[in-house]
């Protein structure tokens, strides 16, 4: 999304310069191809590295290659996709939500519980608790002026908190009612690709359009390039971080209910570490952690691609699973000191 | 400066009879220590152009604030068109047509031009969804109205400080105003520019649409505004025609004071007679050159003597003086100290060959408000006062006590946080840091910004006794008359390259302001210019 067409480099020739040596190009004639090279890298670069690790894996492990393991990587990043879609919004805006996997277990617990009183009770009781918990941080932090930071820390907590509490300390394990509708939302599949795929898919069209496409999307770059300016133009500043916020609660009680549905229960220790994962793959994808830049586009490659990885260190099998957080760490590292390289030679024209 | 034909010397000034779109009525706003305004009545008339005049610190930027709904006001009202209102918050008044244009440009860097433009009001298609080919239709066409062309879709960061500028009107006025504050608009404009910022003005005004403007250019003021109401202290002192006032009688009313005294004293505290500077330069600067913002500036300071740096925004007064401390980086050129060149342009060597920089911003990039004054001060001079990485507190309390008594530091001790202290204290402080080092030179980098009249005093007359003592000194200031008034030489900056240099009798005010208003043509100012030449 956000395809900005290539601009012509030609100077006019009226102006010619007063000065004889012009070591440098004149300024502002359009991005030089090494910045738009740049621009389109920090846009898609995380694609052009999934793509190659996809090939060559497939090369390299047949058993990669396979329309059942694609089927298994997309079912497992559908979730994470779901959760990362909310936190790239928030993180547009220059916040950030830690509190998105212990909402994520919640939503998956409450939902359990709730399939025993139909579909829809199982689907709006999750987004209910859920999104009121975004819509706390979201007061809390535009209203209250707080740092995002510390609020959905404490969020992180009080929501692990009520879970526990719901769940006798994690002694009951709500089960989903076997052939139910709500159990088929996560386990009925189209070709294969399990619902929750499909559902992740169509809810990245709508952000994408939401972000490009609308003015609260606008709003979300305006908040995160400039807070103040926003202001001072007159844009609902705080009315868009409660929003974006709810949102971020919102999607991860829906990912979560997903996930209950999928596994027919409401695991209680799912969740854990899942906002740095979400982190992980937004910033991956290229949205910027001062927020102000980003896509939706750009997470969901980033959300395949620390999928991919996964699978790929559970097929060489000799390899320690653990080493995957090492692996997404290690990428994490090179996108970061590639955007700041990006970034830089960008802006210097 | 000859206006071209489109712009009428505005020959018919509005009828007096015409009502007011926007009152003030004895608004007063106080912050904690500081009554900011002052039981301030204003009213601005449909169709007028009204300028706005004070000093720093008159309450000028605070009356915008509570016309534009980013303040509410402590008591007082508001009336728009006759009817009383009070803005929670800055949406509020632009929906009720209020838009403003801020001397900082307020708009999103990274976002595109069109979408500054149209941010909160983008215009849709028939899904709901934002027509972006119609905005950049309608954003191409209101920016050549301007004398704008700039690709719709670039990046607003990549545009001049101008352009930006000019995007920032062209969203202000396009949006369905009755009334347009400009808060110092042609501080970073062109003189191109500047004529074309005019020249909407005068179509607002045909459109009877109020304009407040705020600048401390008499020019402009006296060329396209009807009336005048000046501020001083956060009070309201006059209010009435522009046509008739004498300019002294304007200045004084600034001021607060009488206009011979005015004409005698001059309204800084540098003494009257110029230094006596030595014969050799302590630092040459020879084809300083760094990319979009030095080109080619040459310069030479001597011991003894403050020379000014002047130009308006962005003119690359800072980029010079961060030039020639080392702090940053060039593509050519060379500095000389004493005679000797500096190998290697790092701020730790410009220290070490004797250069201080008295930064700009001081709060970003100077003091350290947790620690004490006197960690402060001898922050620098850390590796002086230190034998195998010990420090000595003995001498660290000597030369911290000398400095405190001479700067007259007020603190209530040495472990005072400078943090709590007054801009104008935590100023003198920096100032002992580097004072500490016995530089050669000192590049002050708007040394009284932001510092109370006392302080101001304080430091301008400190600065005329180092220079009596040998020191050399690089003073920028935007106040024009400290410039004029501190500087024994004026090197003028326009588009980061010379554009002239004032000695002896050439300092001062009215030569100034032509060779920053480009009276005669100066090299070095095509880069702003080509900047949108691009298509």
């Amino acid at each position: 999304m956000n395809h900005t067409p290539p601009v012509s480099t030609a100077t006019a020739p009226a102006p010619a310069p007063r000065k004889p040596a012009e070591a440098h190009p004149v300024p502002g004639t359009g991005p030089t191809g090494r910045q738009r090279a740049a621009e389109l890298l920090q846009r898609q670069g995380v694609l052009v590295v999934l793509l190659t690790v996809v090939i060559a894996a497939s090369f390299i492990y047949p058993s990669f290659a396979s329309l059942d393991n694609a089927r298994g990587i997309t079912i497992q990043a559908s979730f994470l996709a779901v959760v990362a879609l909310g936190m790239t919004m928030v993180i547009i805006t220059g916040g950030i939500d830690l509190s998105v996997g212990s909402v994520f277990a919640l939503g998956g617990v409450l939902a359990a519980w709730a399939s025993q009183y139909g579909f829809l009770a199982a689907l709006l009781l999750p987004l209910a608790v859920c999104g009121a918990i975004g819509l706390l941080n979201g007061l809390l932090i535009a209203r209250g002026n707080m740092a995002p930071f510390i609020v959905t820390l404490a969020t992180l907590l009080g929501a692990r908190g009520v879970l526990l509490a719901f769940t006798d300390e994690g002694a009951t394990t709500y089960l989903v009612p076997k052939d139910s509708a709500f159990g088929d939302l996560g386990q009925g599949a189209v070709w294969g690709f399990g619902h929750p795929i499909l559902i992740a898919l169509v809810l990245f069209g709508a952000g994408g359009l939401v972000l490009q496409r609308t003015s609260f999307g606008q709003t979300l770059f305006a908040v995160g390039g400039s807070s103040d300016a926003a202001t001072l133009m007159g844009l609902p500043v705080a009315r868009t971080k409660i929003l974006v916020y709810t949102l971020s609660g919102l999607l991860a009680g829906l990912a979560g209910a997903l996930n209950a549905a999928r596994l027919s229960s409401g695991v209680t220790i799912v969740g854990v570490g899942m906002e740095l994962d979400a982190i992980s793959a937004v910033v991956i994808g290229g949205t910027l952690l001062i927020g102000g830049a980003g896509s939706i586009s750009g997470t969901l490659w980033g959300v395949l691609l620390l999928a991919v990885i996964q699978n790929l260190i559970n097929q060489i099998g000799s390899l320690n699973s653990s080493y995957q957080s090492v692996v997404s760490g290690g990428f994490l590292i090179v996108v970061v000191v590639a955007q700041r390289y990006l970034a830089r030679s960008r802006r210097s024209t | 400066m000859a206006p071209p034909e489109a712009v009428p010397q505005a020959p018919e000034r509005v009828a007096h009879a015409a009502p007011a779109v926007l009152e003030a009525r004895s608004v007063s706003k106080r912050f904690p220590g500081v009554v900011a305004l002052d039981d301030v009545s204003f009213s601005l008339r449909a169709g007028e152009t009204h300028a706005l005049v004070g000093e720093n610190g008159a309450g000028k930027s605070t009356l915008i604030k509570v016309l534009t709904g980013v303040y509410r006001p402590d008591g007082g009202e508001l009336r728009l068109a006759g009817a009383p209102v009070g803005f929670a918050r800055p949406s509020e008044a632009q929906q009720s047509g209020i838009s403003t244009i801020y001397q900082e440009v307020n708009l999103v860097p990274l976002m595109s031009v069109a979408r500054n433009i149209f941010l909160g009001r983008e215009p849709r298609n028939r899904f709901g969804l934002i027509d972006f080919p119609r905005m950049h239709r309608e954003t191409s066409g209101l920016l050549d109205g301007f004398g704008v062309r700039v690709d719709p879709r670039r990046p607003l960061h990549t545009l001049g400080i101008g352009t930006q500028q000019m995007v920032a009107l062209a969203r202000a006025v396009s949006v369905d105003a009755q009334v347009v504050i400009m808060d110092e608009p042609t501080s970073s404009l062109e003189p191109r520019e500047v004529e074309t910022l005019f020249r909407v003005i005068e179509e607002l005004r045909g459109q009877g649409i109020a304009v407040l403007y705020v600048s401390h250019r008499m020019d402009e003021l006296y060329r396209i505004c009807d009336r005048v109401t000046v501020l001083r202290d956060g009070r309201h002192i006059h209010t009435g025609d522009l046509a008739g006032l004498d300019r002294m009688q304007l200045v004084s009313m600034m001021l607060g004071r009488d206009v011979a005294e005015v004409r005698r004293a001059g309204v800084t505290n540098f003494a009257a007679e110029g230094h006596e500077a030595a014969r050799t330069p302590v630092l040459t600067a020879t084809g300083l050159n760094s990319r979009l913002q030095l080109h080619d500036i040459s310069l030479s300071l001597y011991g003894g003597e403050v020379l000014g740096l002047g130009g308006l925004l962005g003119s690359g007064r800072s980029e010079t003086a961060k030039a020639l401390s080392g702090a940053l980086p060039l593509d050519s050129g060379e500095l000389t100290v004493d005679g000797t060149p500096l190998k290697r342009l790092t701020p730790a060597a410009a220290i070490r060959a004797g250069i201080s920089l008295l930064p700009e911003d001081r709060k970003a990039e100077g003091i350290v408000p947790g620690l004490s004054v006197r960690e402060n001060i001898v922050l620098a001079a850390m590796p002086r006062l230190s034998r195998a990485g010990v420090v000595s507190r003995a001498r660290q309390d000597r030369i911290v006590d000398i400095f405190m008594k001479r700067l007259r530091i007020k603190a209530s001790s040495p472990e005072q946080k400078v943090g709590e202290l007054s801009g104008g204290n935590q100023q003198k402080v920096l100032l002992a840091r580097w004072l500490c080092l016995e530089p050669k030179v000192l590049l002050l980098d708007e040394p009284t910004r932001g510092i109370d009249v006392g302080a101001k005093a304080e430091v301008q007359s400190l600065i005329d006794d180092l220079a009596r003592e040998g020191l050399a000194v690089l003073l920028i200031s935007s106040d024009i008359e400290e410039l004029i008034e501190g500087a024994d030489r004026i090197v003028v900056l326009r588009g980061g390259a010379v554009a002239g240099e004032l000695a002896g009798e050439d300092v001062a005010e009215d030569r100034l302001l032509e060779v920053l208003a480009d009276h005669a043509p100066a090299p070095g100012d095509k880069a702003p210019a080509a900047e949108e030449d691009h298509r």
